[in-house]
């Protein structure tokens, strides 16, 4: 299978951009040897032209509403974002016309690392091509970093009917299935999700792709696991709450009624706090940035009429912990606030070592084995 | 008690889009789906209780308007208690449109002279945002000409965002029967709670009815914001089957609650002194609803 393609051509200012954004002083800075260490973990935001990449980009990092997105104009060149900013993730978003054969194009240095390609494939269109692109970005990839995890957006779905998401996903998993098997790689395992930004599933992709990167999430998983067993929660996520991703859920089966419900908590408790928050001016002028600084001390219930309860507390400036549980379980607040201290505790003493190595909780807990 | 609203306006001016969103709980994506409105639509709206609203969604083909005009004109133009008219900002027959709006104008001032005009200008969000205010000021001059003798009241609107909520809250208001006796009620409720502000919404639509402000605030649109949000989270608890029922935010330095206060009305409370306790203000609440219930029955018997 000739894995050259020729479509796209591969301009030249796509070319200077790949180059001189290079993450600072990473190779050349001799006063940082664990430079490697520095770059940020990432989402390489790959697909054809007009596949959805940016707008993917926009709506769940940016709050754009998706009716907007008509009119968010083609990438011309790799744009870098810092995105999940509790996590600290990086997302570069390519042009469509990207060529990764080209020789000026750095594959060392865009697969390097801890990192997720996210490919984003049309389903409303003809996908032969962007299959192509696919195989040739894949193998690319898998030559420079064999650690890379790849992630197909099978997007646009929501014009689709049911039988027809389905069979468009069996479709485009065999043929890459089929043609990696012929180049004898299928040891690159791929991951599929059908996605569209008009709905919760983009949110559900992108949190389950941005969980991979995260070293900690067995951790993570782990706290959540005690905290619901011992404050009779039903269902906990731990949110992102810019950009309504979770990078955590306890280890219960996820129910897409529920991750609607909690991560549309959010939006309403975002809007109120923008609202009679403190600085609601600085809000109104620019709605990207955080209006609610919060301390970890902030929280919100929210009550339904079949005996469920929404609890949300923030974690820290980032995070928030979103919780479904029965009203009969919440009439102990007091306890569920006690453990909740105790996971925050807990969590916030994951990210000190995440940033600090592991002195950093020396001194905290030497007292109480010493 | 029952009152007639007409609802008129050219075809595909966005109609039946607003009173599905408003009433029947649509978001703004799925009006796309809503076809043509044939002659005239009626729908009953209760709100409140004993106010019922009395929709007649007038379908605005040419056909029809020239029907109402002339051969229908006292069977529609009748007891009318609230016009709302509303225009296509981007209608490229801006003459034709005004044509039809001033026999509307005439057949109200024969039939029903008391009738409160509203003017909505519509789709508001196709103007660029800079130039939204002068389109809307030159629009509501020349409209507010043509309806002389009759005053009107006009609002730029869009389903996109909250204006739409803004003009009609302040239609539903002018409805209400003794709003200032509820006003004054709503007052010294804040006083008593010393809350910054509390506001009262219509349970369904989620529309302001009343509110009493205590300490100023910059928003001037944040009521109407609030139900957006709140209108639409009860969507997204609706798939799950389950309804909204009752929330409360704190952080630092505010506390906002939002809960059901008579059967037929939401209050939301404003709180910025972080000293009162959650339960104070739950309880003050709860100890207000007899109270609330009991002016809205009393306005039955008036």
């Amino acid at each position: 299978m000739a894995a050259h393609n020729n479509y796209g051509a591969f301009h030249g200012d796509a070319e200077d951009e790949v180059d001189s954004h290079s993450p600072r002083g990473q190779q050349s800075d001799p006063e940082l040897p664990q430079a490697q260490e520095l770059q940020k973990p990432r989402l390489l935001l790959m697909g054809l032209r007009r596949s959805g990449k940016s707008s993917i980009e926009r709506v769940v990092f940016h709050k754009m509403s998706p009716n907007e997105t008509l009119f968010v104009e083609s990438t011309s060149k790799l744009r870098k974002e810092s995105i999940v900013l509790s996590m600290d993730l990086e997302i570069w978003d390519f042009p469509g016309h990207l060529d990764v054969d080209d020789p000026s194009f750095d594959g060392e240095e865009v697969f390097g690392g801890s990192t997720a390609l996210v490919f984003v494939i049309d389903a409303q269109d003809d996908y032969l091509e962007a299959l192509q692109r696919l195989y040739t970005t894949v193998t690319r990839a898998h030559k420079v970093n064999p650690e890379i995890s790849f992630e197909v957006l099978i997007h646009k779905v929501d014009g689709l009917s049911d039988d027809h998401k389905i069979e468009t996903q069996r479709d485009i998993h065999q043929r890459i299935s089929d043609e990696l098997a012929d180049a004898q790689l299928d040891n690159i395992h791929l991951s599929f999700y059908l996605t569209s930004i008009y709905d919760h599933s983009i949110y559900e992709a992108i949190s389950k792709v941005i969980q991979k990167l995260i070293k900690q999430l067995a951790t993570f998983e782990n706290l959540m696991n005690i905290l619901c067993s011992n404050s009779g929660v039903e269902k906990a996520f731990l949110f992102d709450i810019m950009s309504k991703v979770y990078i955590a859920t306890d280890s219960s089966p996820v129910d897409m009624q529920s991750y609607e419900l909690c991560s549309d908590m959010i939006d309403v408790i975002f809007d109120v706090s923008s609202i009679y928050g403190p600085d609601t001016q600085d809000a109104t002028l620019s709605p990207s940035s955080n209006p609610n600084p919060g301390n970890g001390q902030g929280h919100a219930v929210i009550k339904l009429n079949n005996g469920m309860v929404l609890y949300l507390r923030e974690v820290n400036r980032f995070l928030s912990l979103v919780c479904l549980l029965r009203e009969d379980n919440f009439e102990k607040q007091g306890l569920i606030d006690y453990n909740f201290r105790c996971f925050q505790e807990a969590i916030l003493d994951v990210f000190r070592l995440r940033k600090h190595g592991p002195g950093a909780l020396k001194d905290k807990y030497s007292h109480s084995y010493g | 008690m029952k009152k007639k609203v007409l609802l008129m306006g050219k075809s595909g001016s966005g109609k039946t889009s607003m009173r599905s969103i408003i009433f029947a709980n649509y978001i703004a994506r799925d009006t796309r789906r809503l076809g043509a409105t044939i002659d005239v639509e009626h729908s009953n709206v209760r709100f409140l209780g004993n106010l019922v609203l009395n929709l007649w969604d007038c379908g605005g083909q040419e056909v029809f308007m020239e029907n109402y005009i002339a051969a229908q004109r006292d069977h529609i133009f009748r007891n009318v208690e609230v016009l709302i008219y509303v225009f296509d900002v981007e209608s490229r027959e801006y003459e034709r449109d005004m044509h039809y709006f001033q026999s509307c104008i005439d057949a109200i001032l024969q039939n029903s002279k008391d009738a409160r005009i509203f003017c909505l200008i519509h789709k508001m969000d196709l103007v660029q945002e800079e130039q939204r205010d002068l389109v809307f000021q030159e629009r509501e001059t020349d409209i507010k000409r043509r309806s002389a003798p009759l005053g009107i009241t006009a609002f730029g609107t869009s389903i996109w965002d909250e204006t739409l909520y803004k003009a009609w809250s302040s239609i539903v208001y002018s409805l209400i029967p003794n709003v200032r006796h509820l006003e004054a009620h709503l007052d010294s409720f804040c006083s008593i709670c010393e809350a910054d502000e509390v506001v009262l919404f219509e349970r369904t639509t989620f529309l302001v009815i009343s509110h009493s402000t205590h300490k100023e605030h910059a928003d001037i649109h944040r009521f109407e914001k609030v139900s957006n949000i709140i209108k639409q989270f009860k969507l997204s608890c609706s798939k799950s089957q389950a309804q909204f029922q009752c929330m409360e935010v704190r952080a630092d330095d505010f506390a906002v609650f939002i809960d059901v206060l008579t059967p037929n009305t939401y209050v939301m409370v404003v709180m910025s002194d972080p000293t009162i306790q959650s339960a104070a203000t739950l309880i003050n609440i709860a100890a207000a609803r007899s109270h609330f219930h009991r002016i809205e029955q009393g306005q039955i018997a008036r």
